[in-house]
């Protein structure tokens, strides 16, 4: 199951148990694996990624150094990036899968898997984390660590809430 | 000049992720999402290297851009949130857990490498 990386702009997110597992590939997958080949068509796809995690990366670069986070304290700054990529990702998604028009299909490789993936951070959450644990603060490390997962869920679970409410109350809503 | 670092690692490392997630996932039959939790783990085992031993202009390259755009906090809650809406709930656990844990013992080796090649 992807949500804004592999698939191919403008079909489902996520595979739900029960319906048809995705196909990664734009046509159903045949029976025997089919092994495209990784890049073919996939330059204007790679070059949106790369733009749109350059621009993350620096708005996540700039919010660091806007609000650096002292050694041994509490990595609010990362803690906030990730809430905030992942409410909107909960909303960006929701709003173009489900909403009455389809996308331009350059639009979520460059927003949601280049934008946002590049914004939001795994790998500095996980080494803040540990970094608090080698400090001898394993409550603050735990706190960062769950605390993080719980608003991000809640975050995106909102925020997706609040998109498919919006399309809702508007009758934007795509015939599923 | 800072920036320009950030720049050039997001440039590789977002499509890395991207690619990276293509191949994983069109190599498998399950709803788990493999591809996000292969690159964020991998991630986490260079920034734990790099955080060990690596300067700072080296961090900044392949730290602040490079696995920081090579993994991603937005699209796990996302790939998690999806797995709970359609009834995986196992799943979804899984990819929390599994993830967290990966992660952390993902950025442990990376720092024990780190400093038993580079002390």
């Amino acid at each position: 199951m992807r949500s804004d990386q592999t698939r191919p702009p403008g079909s489902p997110p996520g595979s739900a148990p029960g319906s048809p597992p995705a196909a990664p590939g734009p046509a159903p997958a045949p029976p025997a694996r089919r092994r495209a080949p990784l890049l073919r068509g996939q330059g204007p796809t790679v070059a949106v990624v790369a733009l749109g995690g350059a621009i993350g990366a620096c708005a996540r670069y700039g919010a660091g150094l806007l609000w650096p986070t002292p050694v041994g304290a509490f990595p609010w700054t990362t803690l906030l990036v990730n809430a905030v990529g992942c409410a909107v990702i909960g909303v960006f998604l929701v709003l173009i899968t489900e909403g009455p028009v389809a996308p331009h299909p350059l639009l979520r490789p460059f927003f949601g898997t280049g934008v946002l993936g590049g914004f939001t951070t795994f790998s500095t959450y996980a080494v803040d984390a540990q970094g608090l644990f080698d400090h001898g603060l394993p409550g603050r490390a735990l706190a960062y660590l769950v605390g993080t997962l719980v608003i991000a869920m809640l975050a995106v679970w909102v925020a997706a809430a609040a998109g498919r409410w919006a399309l809702g109350a508007l009758g934007r809503r795509r015939p599923a | 000049m800072n920036w320009l670092l950030v720049i050039a690692g997001a440039l590789v490392g977002a499509p890395l992720r991207y690619l990276t997630d293509r191949a994983v996932q069109s190599r498998h039959d399950s709803v788990f999402p493999w591809g996000t939790f292969t690159v964020n783990v991998a991630g986490c085992l260079l920034l734990g290297l790099l955080a060990a031993v690596a300067p700072s202009n080296v961090r900044l390259l392949l730290g602040t851009g490079l696995c920081g755009a090579l993994t991603t906090y937005s699209t796990f809650s996302y790939e998690t949130l999806r797995l709970v809406e359609g009834g995986a709930r196992l799943f979804a656990v899984a990819n929390v857990v599994g993830t967290l844990l990966a992660g952390l013992a993902a950025v442990h080796a990376g720092q024990a490498l780190g400093h038993a090649l580079w002390g």
